[in-house]
């Protein structure tokens, strides 16, 4: 296994190459003449007004946050998922009373306005 | 030293120096940043311990969604240009209690257990290399840890606790962030 | 003459750069380690270089789609080397970094979107033997890294000290987040079907397609890598006429070349994922197979060559949605995930666990898809009527308040919380 791993780390080492070459090469070609004016920061046209820190909706938040539940049980159902060959109809069973009780989450979740854009 | 323990010990570095960056860093943007460096240096190590898939899943949960939502919340709530934390607060002498603790615990089950520790051999030195085992057992390890999740003789009812945990934690998550509904009307 | 002409052909195609390494050094790890270096930079540059040529295809087949020309000067009458233009233009343009950026978010953003682009690649199945690296979590892996590209849109967003960055960012993080629940979902499925998550055993598994065998899980994903790559219909990462251009309105020259080229790539990603998970990757009624004993080089290249028709093909699907379909509001993509992909597809992987367990051992690959297929069926006809039924009720509500309300009565999903209908403002 850690043979199959290796190719995955040597990409991981090697990979920041093939962004940084053309990004080093247009740093080397491209004119340099910065000034104020051009380095602003770009808002139709006009100034920008006060800093780029806005309030942000707690949407996002709720969003991320049933992601992370559905995430973790993703983690749970792969290797179930990969083992399905094996498994009795008992173990199917569990699994699906383990899906349920998530649904029941995003249900609440739906029923009580959270995944509503507001 | 062998390849792999120069590998181990490179990753190790990584990972403890990232993490020493969290705990100093002012910027608390900058400290997530290496939040998420530090989340890769222990995927790192799941992989020199060739647990593949509990790196594929680290990355896919700490640094996927765990990271994300700490970013929302510092964006949420701070004044992000201008964030320089101070170093310690009112919580850091407990912090520290907690660490030491926890780093006691660790290394009271690793020492006075190790003789139970059946992989560990009996002349602990740090860099004992792993034991070999066979590559078929490796890649099929995932699918003995499916089988166990949610087979009657294994760990069925962890299984379902952890999804009434994840449930719990959903539903909790939901009642602290989102406004009641007489708020919003 | 005992000179066999056949035989020195054979083996002169058959001689790999692993066996001759082989023959010069003999068995030794640092062998191996040469080929992954190789077959990294291999892969890399197959990556990196095809982009040229798909920037060209989209832009000549959406021009086509749109009834115009599309590039026609630079290259001969075809446009060919338009892109190559291109390339040279952003390479000597002026490398501006904004006022007040955070440097190390501004610089790291570019480099992980290419990087977690390029790096989902090496569990992709070109051919039999033509693989990266066959993980025994093929698709987990995929999953794993495709997520590290949204920590990269994020520090986009946070680097650029811009809002329309940060609100791109903002909305483009809740849309990849939101979207890869269905994706994940609609994964388990293949996985289940197959008893493994490698690509390899997945495309071994496949006598028949899983796109016949499980269709709605197919749809699904297809959906969401639309989706997780940007594009229309859910191209809001790149609003103009909202949030100017998004995340990466701050870029210029090649920094933001490194952004185009990871959304291609990993668009290509994509369409060659689909081909190997829904579509039977390089398998094409064992064609690939035919040779296999004879030769290992005529075997691969059969099956490189399906594979490719088949990723082209489901890129060009790609490219045609782009052509055909508008853009639609934020809110409707996220609630169409949420309240429609995400119980649809519970509901289907659970569907699909309980089905092929009960379904009795006696029955062959083929009567096994029937069956898959029929319970597909029957799903999609269930959730469509529960879709019709309360498109319905939408449009009494909507009849029944009066003509004011109507606008944002009927939207095209019908996905609207009764309680947060128009009814509620009186």
């Amino acid at each position: 296994m850690s043979q199959d791993w290796q190719f995955v780390a040597i990409f991981l080492i090697l990979s920041p190459i093939f962004p940084a070459a053309p990004v080093i090469l247009n740093h080397l070609l491209g004119p340099k003449k910065p000034n104020p004016i051009k380095q602003q920061t770009y808002e139709c046209g006009i100034e920008t007004v006060g800093s780029s820190w806005v309030q942000f909706k707690v949407q996002y938040y709720i969003y991320a946050l049933v992601f992370v539940i559905f995430d973790v049980e993703a983690v749970f159902l792969f290797p179930i998922a990969a083992a399905y060959g094996q498994l009795t109809l008992f173990s199917i069973f569990s699994v699906a009373l383990f899906i349920f009780l998530l649904a029941d989450g995003l249900a609440y979740a739906w029923g009580r306005g959270a995944l509503e854009w507001i | 030293m062998t390849v792999e323990q120069i590998v181990f010990l490179l990753i190790s570095a990584f990972t403890l120096s990232t993490a020493v960056i969290v705990v100093t860093k002012r910027n608390l943007f900058h400290a997530a940043l290496a939040l998420m460096a530090t989340f890769l240096g222990v995927a790192g190590l799941y992989v020199t311990l060739d647990a593949g898939f509990l790196a594929a899943a680290q990355l896919l949960v700490y640094i996927g969604a765990i990271s994300i939502l700490v970013i929302f919340a510092i964006m949420m709530t701070r004044r992000l240009m201008q964030t320089t934390e101070p170093a310690y607060n009112a919580q850091s002498g407990f912090a520290l209690v907690t660490a030491v603790i926890s780093f006691g615990l660790i290394f009271w089950v690793f020492y006075v257990f190790r003789e139970f520790w059946p992989l560990i051999p009996d002349a602990v030195t740090p860099l004992a290399s792993k034991p070999i085992v066979a590559d078929e057992i490796l890649q099929g390890s995932v699918v003995v840890m499916g089988r166990s999740f949610v087979s009657s003789a294994a760990y069925v009812l962890p299984f379902e606790i952890a999804s009434v945990l994840l449930l719990a934690a959903l539903v909790g998550a939901i009642i602290v962030a989102w406004p009641k509904a007489e708020d919003k009307a | 003459m005992s000179f066999d002409f056949l035989e020195f052909l054979k083996s002169l195609v058959s001689l790999t750069i692993s066996d001759y390494l082989r023959e010069l050094w003999g068995n030794q790890p640092w062998v191996d380690f040469l080929m992954n270096v190789l077959g990294v930079v291999i892969l890399s540059t197959f990556c990196l270089l095809i982009v040229i040529f798909l920037i060209w295809l989209e832009r000549k087949v959406i021009a086509r789609i749109q009834r115009r020309i599309g590039p026609n000067r630079v290259g001969g009458r075809y446009g060919l080397l338009q892109t190559v233009a291109d390339v040279i233009k952003l390479l000597i343009k002026e490398d501006i970094t904004p006022t007040g950026a955070d440097k190390v978010a501004y610089l790291l953003a570019p480099f992980l979107t290419v990087m977690a682009a390029l790096m989902v690649w090496a569990v992709m199945p070109f051919a039999p033997n033509i693989i990266g690296v066959d993980l025994n979590i093929g698709i987990f892996y995929f999953l794993a890294i495709s997520s590290v590209s949204v920590v990269a849109l994020l520090l986009a967003g946070w680097g650029s000290n811009n809002k329309y960055a940060l609100l791109g960012a903002f909305r483009s993080v809740a849309q990849l987040v939101s979207y890869e629940v269905p994706m994940i979902l609609a994964l388990l499925v293949p996985i289940l079907l197959a008893r493994s998550m490698s690509t390899v055993d997945i495309v071994n598994a496949q006598t028949v397609p899983y796109l016949i065998v499980a269709p709605l899980a197919a749809l699904i994903f297809f959906i969401s890598s639309l989706a997780e790559t940007g594009r229309t219909p859910f191209d809001l990462l790149e609003a103009e006429s909202e949030i100017v251009a998004g995340f990466h309105v701050e870029y210029g020259g090649m920094k933001f070349g490194m952004f185009f080229l990871a959304e291609f790539v990993s668009t290509l990603f994509m369409s060659g994922f689909f081909a190997t998970v829904f579509l039977g990757g390089y398998r094409l009624f064992g064609l690939e197979t035919l040779v296999i004993g004879d030769g290992w080089v005529i075997g691969n290249l059969l099956g490189l060559i399906i594979f490719f028709v088949k990723m082209f093909a489901v890129y060009f699907v790609y490219i045609w949605i782009r052509g055909t379909l508008p853009r639609v509001r934020v809110d409707q993509i996220l609630n169409f995930n949420w309240k429609f992909l995400v119980p649809v597809s519970l509901a289907l992987v659970m569907m699909t666990a309980v089905l092929d367990k009960l379904l009795p051992d006696t029955f062959n690959d083929f009567a096994r898809a029937g069956a898959h297929l029929l319970a597909n069926i029957i799903l999609a006809m269930i959730t469509i009527e529960i879709l019709r039924s309360y498109a319905r009720r939408q449009r009494k509500l909507a009849s029944d308040d009066g003509a004011a309300e109507t606008a944002s009565g009927h939207d095209d999903h019908g996905h609207h919380e009764p309680a947060h209908e128009p009814v509620a403002a009186h």
